[in-house]
């Protein structure tokens, strides 16, 4: 290799600074963007309203006759309990699997339903039986302690 | 000389030392306008920054009031409503003149594209103007948000969990715009900094530089007005002749904006409670039904991809065919011309009809 060649190969003192410039600009832009994408990230259990429960008692058996249901709150989660037509009483978490809309008990198709986007799920094991829901609802466990209505996470 | 001339002459000449008033005005008075058939669209740009003006001074007046606190927003829309001197009035005004904004703004949109100013050279004239599209569209889904009633609350709930089916960083962006995985307090306050702060700042930085691009290259024209031999193409001055009837367009469109709020003072859902079902009938804004009902018809599953996110790359494709046209179809090529304009056309009229489904559905 001779000398012309070595001196092509060389990277210029202008080119090594234009080069160091980029990197450093780089280097701080990460340095600062990182403390505000971290600020802005949040945390699981970030949010001052969460709240965990385990089981809760919903309401008495006469308060929920057949053909009817309601929604509640078990913890942070939206949950509806139905007592279906023929005598069976059901717990899910109320949360559509489709788009996260609220489901809610639909008396005259004895059927939950969420108001979003149509989605339809079968009251008696939440399974989603039409509209574009993908998957079920999640199940609750329903306990009858006497005349009250037990729900815990399953 | 009189005395006034004098004085006149003189601010005149102290003016034009400082700000280089001279040459502006050379640069106003060779500003023209072509005259045509289509010139009619011409004004709707100029509607949508009149629109937009009214957004800004309503939205600075309601600031005053409005409490981005959870359980306080909903109160506070109420107070500004029903306590409030004229605070319905105001209130009215930007909801009102967010639709209006978004209306003029698809009409400015398509108008513009089928007339085919997105073409070399105002390639990015365009492409700002879709980014403004989005930016407003922004706007209408953090600032519906904000009264905190139960539609406001599903529609948010919608619109984040659709944005986390995205891969990769879907589900990180929307719960850093939720601020946690569930909408509340911390959601609130996220769409209001962005709502008040950021999209504003945004958009007044992009504007600038679409009203710039639009100075530089002048007012496009069609193609028709384009193939008329030099002699027969008419301009008008847009000082002072065009902007008089600007004037008189931005008047016409305020009292349209007067009449809606009077006839239909803008409401209040019930609070959100994020506990309760959803709404039954519950329905997203007009601009945003397309793509709602566009959803809704996708099976849940299409083959091994989730429907959502099947239906999110159909619908980035036809958004991407908008920023790559203008590239393409530079006005050498007649089919590729054509192409644009099928395009377009089975774009506005799959949103048209997918929104009057979405609306009776």
């Amino acid at each position: 290799m001779n000398s012309e060649d070595q001196d092509a190969n060389k990277i210029g003192r202008a080119d090594f600074f234009k080069g160091a410039l980029g990197c450093t600009a780089l280097a701080w832009g990460s340095m600062t963007l990182y403390p505000i994408f971290c600020y802005l990230n949040p945390k699981a259990g970030d949010q001052e309203d969460e709240t965990q429960v385990s089981s809760l008692e919903v309401c008495k058996v006469k308060d929920l006759p057949p053909g009817s249901g309601r929604n509640f709150r078990f913890g942070s989660t939206p949950a509806v309990i139905i007592h279906t037509k023929d005598g069976e009483i059901h717990a899910f978490k109320a949360i559509c699997t489709h788009l996260g809309c609220t489901v809610q008990y639909q008396q005259q198709k004895d059927n939950i339903y969420c108001a979003c986007h149509g989605g339809q799920y079968d009251a008696h094991d939440g399974k989603n039986i039409a509209g574009p829901p993908p998957k079920p609802l999640t199940a609750l466990v329903v306990k009858i302690d006497k005349d009250k209505i037990i729900v815990s996470q399953s | 000389m009189s005395g006034n001339t004098k004085l006149k002459n003189g601010l005149q000449a102290f003016l034009d030392e400082r700000f280089n008033i001279s040459s502006l005005l050379q640069i106003a008075d060779k500003k023209k306008v072509p005259i045509h058939k289509h010139a009619v669209w011409y004004y709707m740009g100029g509607i949508a920054t009149m629109y937009l003006a009214v957004q800004f001074i309503t939205g600075i007046l309601l600031m005053i009031y409005y409490v981005p606190e959870i359980s306080s927003a909903h109160a506070s829309i109420l107070k500004i409503n029903s306590k409030i001197d004229f605070g319905w009035f105001i209130r009215s005004l930007h909801s009102w003149g967010a639709n209006l904004l978004i209306a003029i703004l698809f009409a400015h949109l398509f108008s513009t594209f089928f007339m085919k100013a997105y073409r070399r050279p105002r390639e990015f004239t365009w492409l700002t103007g879709l980014l403004l599209m989005v930016i407003c569209m922004a706007f209408g889904f953090s600032g519906y948000l904000l009264p905190w009633d139960d539609v406001s609350f599903f529609a948010t709930k919608i619109g984040l969990d659709i944005a986390a089916k995205t891969p990769l960083i879907g589900e990180t962006v929307a719960n850093m715009l939720r601020g946690g995985e569930h909408i509340g307090q911390a959601t609130i306050s996220r769409f209001f900094a962005i709502h008040v702060i950021v999209l504003p700042a945004a958009l007044l930085a992009l504007l600038g530089v679409h009203l710039l691009l639009v100075q530089l290259h002048g007012m496009s024209a069609p193609g028709s007005f384009n193939d008329l031999p030099e002699a027969k193409k008419t301009y008008e001055k847009f000082f002072p002749d065009f902007f008089y009837k600007d004037i008189l367009v931005w008047i016409l469109a305020a009292n349209v904006l007067f009449a809606l709020v009077m006839l239909n003072p803008w409401g209040i859902g019930p609070e959100a409670d994020p506990f309760a079902p959803a709404p039954v009938g519950i329905k997203p804004e007009w601009y945003f039904l397309s793509m709602f009902q566009f959803l809704k018809l996708i099976p849940p599953m299409v083959g091994p991809i989730e429907g959502e996110l099947f239906g999110m790359v159909l619908m980035g494709l036809a958004a991407l065919g908008f920023v790559i046209l203008p590239f393409v179809d530079n006005g050498k090529s007649k089919a590729w011309s054509r192409f644009a304009t099928i395009f377009g056309l089975l774009i506005l009229t799959g949103m048209i009809l997918l929104s009057i489904w979405g609306a009776l559905s």
